[in-house]
Order: structure tokens, then sequence, then C-alpha cells
């Protein structure tokens, strides 16, 4: 063990370093001082912020806004667009994981490079081409409201728009990943006589079961606290059409401060999990890795 | 003959149903979707188009997107290497916990960003307040949309810098300090042309993403037309007039110019792989 780490090459620790190779200590310190500046100015205060201000007016009036009825329903709006969404793209995106890892084909790097579209289009776009597709003047506008039926300004249109906008999270997580691993286990599996669901549930999930799991984290962070494109195809009617960032928008127009940002503690909790579980997903994968390499 | 061709080739089954499945998928969520906005494009006039984004508002949206953008793009290109480099060169208290925030950005909804910058950086906000007898106001100007977008890009620069920072071959760092380079030559002369590809990606990732970023931006841009007006409002509003054709218009500006970017990365990333199989 103890000799592994000068036979990789890795050069041992700084003592055996000449002078200059590494940065003088003042200088370290001095990098080290701006960059904690730069990430607590950036990055922390706001999270502070955010606390701060929905506590600012007590606790009760903190409470009032979390369990006011327009701010329920936004909750479960919200849980039942992240429900639908996260499900049908993680799907997609197991599905063109293995398609793109496990076989050659024509136009693979087209494929790759449409999974990332959605990335590259502003969210408003987004909600845009919903309007464009199913608004009152859109293609089948006609048609629906001949039928008496609403995608946009409606909640279809809210999972619609957040399914765009969430498409690519899990395929991007799973395919470096199920590149990395190659194909042979599962080759293997299926020279043995394995059935397709067989192979994929019991030699391929248990490599890719963190990847996947980080991924799903992923696509559900951004479905719950989308703005942009839902704010384009919702019509913002309380108690009806309100995710929970278009509420903390109308409280906060309405000079609700206090609510608004107490609502908005609500999705600080919860981009907090989502760093915690992928640092945990991480240190899992690099323990993981590390098995591998000692076998 | 064929039948045993294809069954060399794919020991592994599903093929069928998979990519059938993803390029049904794909089709439906993204691709027809997107499709309408050039479909509308070319039902609506050129005359029309033309007039849309060659409005004086419209082109003051533009340059307030771009330019924002830009600024930030290349303050998270300083501030990223460095947080990159701290992160995996030195070791401090809180270090870990450090790494782990710089990925907020990526999972706190923008709103809620958009709303704590702003009392952030208010006349009566916590660092407002430091600049307001100075006669600086920072939100509800420029200042303030560019911090937004400083918010929203600096994990991509951290994020794509930092692996290759992770993989760089010490030995060649080592072998010019033997030869008597100082430290600050070592960095620019072998440490920063490894990291130029990477650096360029993540320039191109934030500068990319902070163009059509919404939520951050409209709370503290104050949104005055001419001044601090970014264009995917102008979208916003354009809509909420039912004016389609002057909404697709300026979107498919902003579209064309995300796949430029787009284009970019790829190819810089194909690069830097290509130098990284032929050394």
């Amino acid at each position: 063990m103890a000799g592994s780490t000068t036979m990789n090459g890795l050069a041992g620790s700084s003592e055996v370093r000449p002078r200059h190779a590494t940065e003088s200590l003042p200088f370290r310190w001095l990098w080290i001082t701006i960059a904690l500046l730069f990430v607590g100015l950036i990055l922390i205060l706001p999270l502070v912020t955010v606390i701060y201000e929905g506590l600012k007016k007590g606790v009760e009036l903190y409470l009032t806004a979390l369990i006011e009825p327009d701010a329920i329903s936004a909750l479960k709006l919200t849980l039942l667009v992240a429900l639908i969404a996260v499900p049908l793209n993680t799907l997609f995106g197991v599905a063109a994981a293995w398609t793109i890892t496990k076989f050659q084909f024509r136009g693979k790097n087209i494929l790759l490079t449409l999974i990332d579209l959605p990335f590259a289009v502003s969210p408003v776009i987004s909600g845009l081409v919903y309007v464009l597709l199913f608004g009152a003047r859109g293609w089948f506008g006609p048609f629906l409201e001949a039928n008496h039926l609403q995608i946009v300004y409606a909640v279809p249109g809210i999972i619609l728009a957040t399914t765009f906008v969430t498409f690519p999270f899990v395929a991007r997580e799973l395919i470096p990943l199920m590149q990395a691993q190659g194909k042979q286990e599962e080759e293997a599996a299926a020279s043995l006589g394995a059935k397709g669901w067989h192979i994929f549930w019991h030699v391929t999930m248990p490599n890719i079961k963190w990847g996947l799991l980080y991924g799903i984290i992923l696509c559900n962070a951004r479905a719950i606290g989308e703005f942009g494109a839902v704010s384009v195809v919702s019509g913002h009617i309380r108690g009806e059409t309100n995710t929970l960032p278009l509420h903390i928008e109308i409280l906060y127009n309405e000079y609700q401060f206090s609510a608004a940002f107490a609502v908005a503690s609500l999705l600080v909790a919860l981009a907090l999990v989502t760093l915690v579980a992928k640092s945990l997903i991480e240190r899992r994968q690099q323990r993981a890795a590390a098995r591998n390499r000692m076998n | 003959m064929t039948k045993l061709k294809s069954k060399r080739i794919r020991v592994l089954p599903g093929f069928g149903l998979t990519l059938g499945y993803s390029i049904f998928y794909l089709s439906i969520i993204v691709l027809i979707p997107l499709a309408s906005l050039f479909v509308e494009t070319a039902n609506a006039s050129w005359d029309k188009i033309w007039q849309t984004i060659s409005d004086p508002r419209v082109i003051a949206s533009y340059r307030v997107t771009f330019l924002s953008a830009f600024y930030a793009a290349v303050i998270n290109v300083i501030f990223g290497l460095l947080l990159a480099w701290v992160l995996v060169r030195y070791k401090f208290p809180g270090k870990k916990l450090i790494d782990g925030i710089i990925d907020l950005p990526f999972a706190l909804p923008t709103a809620v960003a958009g709303i704590a910058l702003t009392a952030i950086y208010a006349e009566n906000g916590f660092i407002g307040k430091l600049f307001a007898p100075l006669g600086i106001k920072i939100a509800y100007t420029q200042i303030g949309i560019t911090i937004a977008l400083i918010f929203i890009g600096l994990p991509f620069v951290v994020r794509t810098v930092q692996p290759v920072l992770q993989e760089l071959d010490r030995e060649i760092e080592e072998a010019a300090v033997t030869l008597g380079a100082y430290r600050w030559r070592t960095f620019r002369s072998v440490i920063l042309p490894e990291l130029t590809p990477a650096l360029w990606t993540g320039f191109a990732l934030a500068f990319a993403r902070a163009i059509g970023e919404y939520g951050s931006v409209v709370f503290i841009a104050g949104n005055m037309p001419f001044k601090t007006e970014i264009a995917p409002l102008l979208i916003m509003t354009k809509l909420e007039q039912f004016d389609y054709a002057g909404a697709t218009a300026i979107a498919l500006v902003m579209l064309l110019s995300s796949f430029v970017m787009l284009l970019v990365i790829n190819f810089l990333q194909w690069r830097s792989q290509h130098q990284a199989i032929s050394e």
C-alpha cells in the first residue's frame, strides 16, 4: 500500500519537491483568501440572505407563508410536475445511454449532440416553442379549442416545458459512465444465455446505480426549480398553475418579501440536499473505483 | 448471410427498441417543438422579422444580454481558474465544503438566486449599502445583471478546469523548475497552455448559459428598456402581446448564437481530445 503511490509515479509530498515547484507560503494563502472571499460573496452570501430575510419578521410569519393555501397548492403542483417529468427523462436517459454505449451505428454523434440541445436553448425559448405549438394562435390551437382542451397556460404545458428543460440530465450522466465501463460484462452475460432485461438489471444496473441516482437528483432539482420556461407557459393563476418558483415571484412582486424568502428557503433546502447527495455519491464512486483498481 | 453478420456485430439485445424509443422521445419532446420555431419564422414575412430584430429596443436588449454575458464569462474564467487551482493544489480547512458548494448554481433555482442577489445588492442591501454613498448603484443596473450571470456561470469554468488540472503531469512542471524557471514563468509557459482548451470550453459554456439566462436576472435587472432589458425578457413581453412572430424572431437570433457556441464547444473538446490522443 505504502509503496503504491511512488509506483504510480505520483510525486509524493511537498518536502521532496524543489523550491519554486509550488508557490511560496504567503502567495498560497493570498490565493486561498481571494478564492474563499469570492466563494463567500458570490455563493454563500445569497444562501444566508434567503434564510435571514425569510426569518427577519419572525418565525410565525415564516411558518404562515409556508402553510398558506396558495403555497401548499404551488408545492403540490411542483411535486406533480417533477413526478411526471423526472421518470420520463430517466426512462429516456437509460434507453439512450444503452443504445449509444452498447452499439455502433451511423449518426451516433448527431444523436449525442441533439440530446444536449435543451442545454443550449434559453429557458424562455423552451417555453415559447410550446406556445407556438399549442397556444390559441399556435398550430394545434384551433384543434384544441374545438375539443375544449388546454395545454399551455395550464398544467400540461408546465409539465411539457419542464420535461424539455430537464431532458438531458440523466442521459448526460449515464453516457460517459457506461462508455467507461465498456460492454464486456454484458456480452459475457449474453453469451451465457441471459435475456436483455436480465442483463440490464443484474449486470449493468449494479455498475451504474450511483451515477443514475445522481442524474435523477440533478434532473429533479432542475424540474422543481425551473422558472423561465414554466413562467412562459403558466397562466400565473394562483392556486392553479403556479409552481413554487412562480409563487415566489408573485409574492416578491407584491412586496411580500418575508413570505417570498420563506418559500425560497424551501428551495434552498432542496439545493443543499442535492449538493450533499452529490458529494456522498461521488465519494462512493471513488471508493468503488479504488476497489476496482485493487482487484 | 446478413443475419449471421448482424448477429456477430450485435451480441447484446435491445438495439432496435432503445434506439427507436430514444429517437421517438427526442422527436416529440425536443425536435418537433424546436422545429415549430423555424416554421413560424418561415411563415412570417421577412419584413416583419427584419422590423423586429432591427428595432432599436431589441438591438439594445441584445447589447445588454451579450455584453453582460461576456463580462461575466471573463470574470468567471479568472476566478474559476483561481478556484480550480486552489482546490486541486492546496490544502486548507473547509476545502471539501467549498468544493461541494461550487455546484450550488446548478442546484439552486434561478428565481431564488435572483431575489437573494437583489436583496444583497439593492441600495439598502448588505453590499448595496456600502456602495450607495459612493453613488454606485449595483442592483437595477448592468453591474447587477453581470453579478447574477457570474453566479450562474461559475461552476461551468471550475468544473471544466478542475479535472484537467488534476490530470496535469507535474513532472513537466518540475523539469521546468530544475531548468531554473521561476514559478510565474512555469505557470505561464508550462501550465497555462495545458489549461487553455479547458478555459475556452468553460468560457463558452458560461457565456452560452448567460445569454439565455432569465430567472436570476429579471429580479436584479430592473428591466428598463434600452438600459437593463435583456433579450429573453423581450421575448416574454412580445408573447404577452400575442406577437408570436416578434417573439420568434428575437428567439431565433438567440438560438442561432447558442448553436454557434455549441459548435465551438464541441470543436474545442474534439481538439483537446485529439491532442491527447496524438501525444
